[in-house]
């Protein structure tokens, strides 16, 4: 071992630490942010480390540098103007979108590999086996990611979608999958090869993630991140460089327990939410059973703003369409307005609001909503029957009552009980569904009253009328 | 089996093991900050860019080394940019905290 790769290794070791010690302080909100600080700065010394080697070493062609420094810097560009500029409510998506890149990257390295030491010669085992695995991986996670991207983001339908024959399509493509396996590690080298590799990882991805319904995305997400950190590991065998090995398996396993941890909050099991995917393939399930009579009562913001005023206790139910509309402003002003006339309020946040968990609270802690009126599920729901109004805002699927039925699309989902309370106000901007694509009993019941508008112009005229009742 | 496999082996289950352990019970809040912290880490995939480009010498390999390096730097350098700007709200929390209850 050279003096530069000794001190190299060193170097690497102690930035793995960095990764390690980040998760670790990662778990508590007070000590999050230094965690994340720490991770980067272990980047950060993995990065240098890597440039000083390419620089001694000399090896980099002028071509090589203009190329991985142009490449860098749209990348850098990019990343960080998207990050500095996403609303918070986009967030997910754009977490999708970086997790796409990742994956696309470690595969790349496994192609780029496979063809450069293959060269013609029968490759052995302990070569190709992770190259093979870091390409199907990181192609899997590549267009899988970009189609959750595209679902969270709405370019993309989140109903699940689904073509006849699909599960044949499924069994031809893992078959093709194997062959590759077969040929990259059993045959010369060949670029065919890699690209059946890839193209097949590619389009494995799409038929895994599109069946998907959107409600189930964030899982779907972060199962994918877990993978990402797998491909990346494989990448690290590939190229001989043990903290990609370190860095991607401490993703890997720590995204598992992450994704097994969301999927309980939303009470659905992973398998459940992949083989369900698939498994509705071939049959349009029972939408006919979800579709309830579209009888409403509308009311309107003065209405609204009376209810509130004389009420003892309210529980504000945040949902998508308010992050969508960015009222976070608006709901903060109300709850305040009523809290400073001896009203109860509190917010009752469902662990998926938003779209991913605890995406609501990161929202609502931007607008300083104090924490101790954010009611998680468990906490909330037995304050239902005992609330005067619940106000929900832009949310749905966590509402729907047909959650505790079988044989619909969110059977088994935690919701929380806002159709216990004395009386509901809905605002919405029309009757269209939720993520998971159905109706929602709760809109058509005998407490329920329905206000459509835009969350953010609604609450203004309701934070209006109620001004004005309380002045009375 | 290889000197070097063997120990690229012990490292990748030891380390699955470390994440394993380290990833104890998050609360729904976090759950979203720290899958994007992780999502931020596997960016050291950047690492690998940077390996490949130094080997690149035809116009194909340039190709997989620029997409590999502009991939990859995407990832990491957005990824704790996200990260840092989520938990930032964490820490604000407090602060206004203090101030509200200055004013009673």
């Amino acid at each position: 071992m050279s003096a530069l790769q000794t001190v190299s290794s060193l170097i690497y070791l102690v930035s793995a630490v960095c990764y390690v010690l980040g998760v670790h302080l990662m778990r508590s909100p007070k000590t999050a942010r230094k965690g994340n600080g720490l991770s980067a700065v272990g980047m950060f010394l993995a990065v240098i480390t890597i440039i000083v080697n390419v620089i001694i070493e000399k090896r980099i062609t002028p071509t090589g540098w203009i190329v991985l420094i142009l490449g860098l810097a749209f990348g850098i560009g990019y990343g960080v103007i998207k990050a500095r500029k996403v609303p918070m409510t986009d967030v997910p998506q754009l977490v999708s979108l970086f997790n796409a890149v990742g994956g696309g990257a470690a595969a790349v390295i496994g192609i780029f590999d496979y063809l450069l030491k293959g060269d013609g010669a029968s490759l052995n085992l302990a070569f190709s086996l992770p190259v093979w695995l870091d390409v199907i991986i990181g192609g899997i996670t590549f267009s899988g990611s970009l189609i959750a991207t595209g679902k969270l983001s709405g370019h993309v339908p989140g109903k699940p979608i689904t073509f006849p024959g699909a599960r044949l399509v499924n069994v031809v493509v893992v078959v093709a999958i194997l062959a590759s396996a077969w040929l990259m590690m059993g045959m010369e080298t060949n670029v065919w090869y890699v690209v059946l590799a890839l193209a097949m990882s590619l389009i494995f991805g799409l038929l895994m993630t599109l069946p998907i319904g959107g409600a189930d995305m964030p899982v779907v997400v972060s199962l994918l991140n877990a993978f990402t950190g797998l491909a990346v590991a494989f990448a690290g065998f590939v190229i001989n460089n043990q903290v990609l090995i370190i860095a991607g398996a401490l993703v890997g396993a720590s995204g598992t327990i992450l994704t097994l941890q969301m999927a309980e909050a939303m009470n659905r099991s992973v398998a459940n939410i992949l083989a369900g995917g698939f498994g509705t393939g071939d049959s349009d399930s029972g939408s006919a059973a979800a579709d309830v009579p579209v009888d409403v009562k509308e009311t309107s913001a003065d209405d609204i703003g009376l209810q509130l005023a004389y009420a003892h206790s309210v529980m504000i139910v945040p949902g998508y369409g308010l992050a969508a509309a960015q009222a976070q402003h608006e709901v903060a002003e109300l709850a305040k307005l009523l809290g400073d006339a001896g009203i109860n309020v509190n917010y009752a946040i469902h662990p998926v609001a938003g779209r991913m968990p605890g995406h609501m609270n990161v929202l609502l802690a931007d607008v300083n909503v104090p924490y101790d009126q954010m009611k998680q599920l468990d906490d909330a729901n037995p304050m239902f029957e005992s609330t005067d109004v619940s106000l929900v805002i832009g949310a749905n699927d966590v509402t729907n009552p047909l959650a505790r039925e079988s044989g619909n699309e969110i059977s088994g989902m935690p919701i929380l009980d806002v159709d216990k309370s004395k009386s509901v106000v809905v605002i919405k901007r029309s009757m269209s569904t939720g993520y998971a694509g159905i109706q929602n009993p709760l809109f058509s019941a005998d407490n329920t009253q329905m206000f459509f508008s835009d969350a953010k112009k609604g609450l203004q005229d309701i934070v209006a009328a109620t001004k004005q009742y309380l002045d009375d | 089996m290889s000197e070097e496999l063997f120990s690229n082996l012990a490292i990748f289950v030891l380390s699955l093991l470390v994440g394993f352990e380290v990833m104890s019970k998050i609360p729904a809040t976090l759950q979203t900050p720290m899958m994007s912290g992780a999502n931020a880490i596997h960016g050291v995939v950047v690492v690998g860019a940077f390996v490949i480009a130094a080997e690149a010498n035809n116009w194909l390999f340039y190709c997989l080394a620029f997409f590999g390096a502009f991939f990859a730097a995407v990832n990491v350098a957005g990824g704790y940019t996200v990260t840092d700007r989520m938990l930032g709200m964490f820490d604000r929390k407090p602060a206004a905290k203090a101030k509200e209850d200055d004013h009673k």
